[in-house]
């Protein structure tokens, strides 16, 4: 039995990961940042880019190898070696993975937390979800709506108060890294601090219709002032009928379920 | 005509067709009648008179086809037509279109009917990646859409995937453990009978007012709950195809636990059967939830229940934790197998046992337990309590682990090996290590909460799917249809046109799948008609690539038709394997062994001078033989 260049396949993995990872590292896959969230998110994906390129080279070299060094010649109808394991090498290859995929838990763990710190300045902007349209509520600058865009100021800590009034919706915006679903019937919300001004656009990411594709919305990110001009300029308050709370929220649906005999689109119906 | 119309058969399958629908509907008619509702009605969640009837047709057909004959004479105490295996062998191509219960013809069943089902789902993706080649609605409109990605996903899945692995193991594993056939022969006709009615009910639902189902594969309460018709037809389809599919799996546990050959001991079982055994005791785990989710919503939409009307108390969120509790170990469902297959094939194409076999086994029955823990990870953005995230992530991220370890055991096994490559079935092999290593990968990756929070429901998540049910299970597919080719048919494929199919798929698998990572992760989501047209190039190259992929596929089916009718001949062994199914003759003979062999040592033995696997019936009893146990298997009725 020849020895494994051990040495030379070692410096292979190191010299192909590292290209990969270079390679990998100069595009900007997830796009523009413009939150302060999107840092430590897009920190965590070159990490993990930089030791995927690594496992990656590990199965290409010892793959490359194995064919390169160990192809039969056609006709050759001898066997291999009947090596039938080496309980040190799997063990190696059982703990090692084991590391570093625990690693990687701990380090999004952190990332997690790191992204979903609350601030108690935040702003609150309820978020209504319908088939096949996105409006928004300002509960502090007396519940102003907007329709099918929504502005916030630039720097301060945002919160939205997901509400879906149908079906499941999804709220992403990509160049802020966040996403939550809009689900009937529960609260949720979803927290963001923007730190680029600029137009962006808000996306349904769950399948909510055939009008799923087109359930857009546009985001503006801005200075304080210009928010403070462009809520003034608001007239509308948020209808009575959409609702704030939960509870108030079924209570309202009760009330409409029993007007009209069924709600469309949410399969509730009556005979 | 008469004698014809009582047998069972085609005739009488039609007849029990129309009488199990005129059944069905009139049930409906009446009882609605009598209750003083409408007799009709249509309402686009209702439809009783079309859903009872669905439901009705296919027992009627079944009973009529004879698939329960023989119990319908035993239970009421009729002479029993005797087992003397008639039913078993075909002997023309007309053999292969009745109630058989030899478990070699039901595998050719399965897989030929399961490779139409293939065809039919990528045409379907033909079609979508046709819509998407440019932004904007050209082909088709919204709806329609939707509703082909959903087809598309579920015919994948529920009719070609999951089953032709079934099929496959059909005929090989009972060769493989030395078994005259499965345990249970007549349910195993069943299944398989019970899988184009599935199909078939999911197709139909096009036919369907409103059109297909179209709340996409995972079928999400409430918008699932108020879809048109077709939905009912994918809630109704997913009870066959999960009743196939369950009852394959206890049939294959039986048979493996109870028919192995004297001396195959668990350790002396070959890989492929020990991942048929985690993959059952997945699917009869898990496959009851997708079941009891579909007819969750079933009776939300037909009876006015409230399991997910939030209105009334209803939970919506809990919808997705029933279906994916059975959805996410349904992707080791369609992989696991996959992982035996790739197992035998390395081995026996690189003469040499596999690297760390008992690890390898111990891996599988890891990934199945653990398989149990991961579900939520599809739910790490849908508002689920917070606190099940992050233990949720540790598990996904663990089951990376022996996920890692069958990998590196396969490379391990090339090592020192004596590694042949003219098999197009070693090609797939070694390229489904890349490709699936690729997919694994980006499995992680998406189990890391803050990364998924980003890419979910994004075309990222389309690139790693198909990575691994592409790249992943459909390669260890062909890999495995190319090596038993042989076995099955008694001829050999063409190994040219096997590597044109080969390099194509290759090809295209990565030219299609690669740039939906890219697009992904920049901002496009899935399950949209149009996107926006910074996207344009990469979905125009994506829409080529599938094209040429689709393309490459029809190579294959030429060189499967027309090998099998004209190919030379293959000889019992053409790779010269150990394993016992390469032991007996190419196809084998009706009952599989004349004489059960007797297993004498491990299934990889190669570089052993004179090391043996099993001794076959009619070998000389020979001195160094150590097994004395005698045979007691018999054939099962």
């Amino acid at each position: 039995m020849t020895r494994l260049p051990i040495l030379k396949m070692v410096l292979a993995v190191i010299v192909l990961s590292v290209i990969q990872s270079v390679i990998m590292l100069q595009f900007d896959w997830f796009g523009d940042a413009a939150s302060v969230e999107a840092g430590p998110i897009d920190t965590l994906l070159e990490v993990t880019i930089i030791l995927s390129s690594f496992v990656f080279a590990i199965v290409c070299v010892a793959l490359g190898y194995a064919l390169y060094k160990w192809r039969a010649k056609p006709g050759d109808e001898s066997d291999g070696l009947p090596i039938h394991g080496n309980t040190r090498l799997e063990i190696i290859w059982t703990v090692i993975p084991v590391i570093l995929v625990l690693g990687l838990g701990g380090y999004s763990w952190a990332v997690l937390e790191d992204i979903e710190k609350e601030d108690e300045n935040a702003l609150t902007i309820n978020t209504y979800a319908q088939q096949f349209a996105w409006t928004f509520g300002y509960p502090e600058n007396g519940n102003k709506w907007s329709e099918g865009e929504f502005h916030v100021p630039v720097g301060r800590q945002v919160h939205f108060e997901l509400q879906a009034q149908d079906v499941i919706h999804s709220f992403w915006v990509p160049e802020w890294r966040i996403k939550m679903d809009a689900v009937p019937g529960l609260a949720t919300d979803v927290i963001v601090t923007p730190e680029k001004e600029g137009t962006y656009q808000l996306i349904c990411t769950e399948l909510c219709g055939f009008g799923h594709t087109t359930m857009r919305a546009k985001v503006v990110v801005e200075s304080q002032e210009e928010f403070d001009a462009w809520i003034k300029e608001q007239t509308q308050e948020v209808p009575e009928d959409l609702l704030l709370t939960k509870d108030q929220y079924l209570e309202k649906q009760k009330q409409l379920e029993e007007q009209s005999g069924g709600i469309e689109g949410s399969g509730v119906q009556e005979e | 005509m008469a004698a014809a119309i009582r047998q069972p058969g085609w005739y009488r399958g039609a007849i029990g067709l129309v009488l199990g629908a005129a059944f069905g509907f009139g049930l409906v008619v009446a009882l609605r009648a009598i209750s003083g509702l409408d007799v009709f009605q249509t309402e686009q969640t209702g439809y009783p008179h079309i859903v009872v009837p669905l439901i009705t047709a296919p027992f009627g057909f079944l009973f009529g086809f004879g698939a329960f004959d023989y119990w319908f004479r035993w239970a009421a105490g009729k002479p029993t037509i005797p087992e003397d295996h008639s039913g078993h062998g075909a002997y023309s191509w007309k053999d292969y279109f009745k109630f058989n219960t030899d478990h070699k013809v039901i595998g050719t069943q399965y897989v030929v009917t399961t490779m139409i089902f293939f065809l039919i789902g990528g045409l379907l993706a033909l079609l979508i990646r046709a819509e998407l080649a440019q932004p904007g609605a050209q082909i088709v409109a919204a709806n329609t859409y939707n509703g082909l990605f959903s087809t598309h996903a579920v015919v994948m899945i529920f009719l070609f995937i999951i089953p032709i692995f079934a099929g496959l193991a059909n005929y090989v594993l009972p060769l493989m453990i030395g078994a005259p056939d499965m345990a249970f022969p007549r349910l195993n006709a069943l299944s398989f009978w019970l899988l184009p009615i599935a199909g078939i009910i999911f197709l139909a639902s096009f036919l369907a007012p409103g059109g297909a189902f179209d709340a996409g594969w995972t079928g999400y309460a409430p918008l699932s709950t108020g879809a048109p018709l077709g939905q009912s037809f994918f809630n109704i389809g997913v009870q066959f195809a999960g009743a196939s599919s369950i009852a394959t799996a206890l049939n294959f546990l039986v048979t493996i636990i109870t028919m192995r050959a004297p001396g195959m001991n668990l350790w002396r079982m070959p890989l492929l059967v020990w991942a048929n055994l985690s993959t059952s005791l997945l699917v009869v785990g898990a496959t009851p939830f997708v079941a009891g989710a579909q007819f969750m919503v079933f009776f939300d939409r037909i009876l006015g229940m409230n399991f997910f009307n939030f209105l009334e108390g209803g939970d919506v969120i809990s919808y997705q934790h029933i279906f994916w509790f059975y959805s996410h170990p349904a992707v080791y469902i369609m992989m696991l197998p996959g992982f035996g297959i790739v197992s035998e094939i390395i081995s026996t194409h690189a003469r040499k046992p596999v690297f760390g076999y008992r690890l390898m086994a111990l891996a599988l029955i890891g990934i199945v337990v653990l398989s149990y823990s991961v579900w939520a990870h599809h739910m790490f953005v849908a508002g689920m309590f917070d606190w099940l995230r992050v233990p949720i992530m540790i598990t996904t991220l663990l089951i990376a682990v022996p996920t890692g370890i069958k990998v590196f055991s396969w490379l391990g096994t090339l090592f020192y090996g004596k590694i042949h490559t003219y098999s197009t079935a070693m090609l797939f092999s070694l390229a489904f290590i890349i490709t699936f290593t690729v997919g694994g990968i980006s499995g992680v990756m998406l189990g890391m909460i803050p990364i998924d929070i980003h890419v979910s429901d994004t075309y990222f998540v389309v690139a790693h799917i198909h990575f691994v049910l592409f790249g992943g299970s459909v390669f260890t597919i062909f890999a495995g249809i190319y090596h038993w080719f042989p076995k099955m048919t008694g001829r050999m494929y063409d190994e040219r046109l096997g590597r044109v199919h080969f390099w194509g798929t290759v090809i295209g698998t990565w030219l299609t799948f690669i740039p939906m990572h890219w697009v992904g992760m920049d901002g496009m989501p899935r399950r949209v008609a149009d996107y926006a047209s910074q996207y344009g190039d990469w979905n125009l190259m994506i829409s080529i690539s599938a094209f040429l992929l689709g393309a490459t596929q029809l190579v294959f089916l030429y060189n499967m038709i027309v090998s099998w009718r004209f190919g030379p001949k293959a000889g019992n062994n053409p790779w010269r394997a150990n394993t016992i199914e390469w032991q007996v003759s190419s196809p084998p003979p009706v009952f599989n062994f004349d004489e059960i062999p007797r297993v004498v040592g491990g299934p990889y033995e190669y570089g052993t001078p004179g090391a043996r696997h099993a001794i076959m019936g009619g070998e000389g009893e020979g001195a160094e033989i150590p097994e004395t146990k005698p045979s007691t298997v018999t054939a099962p009725s």
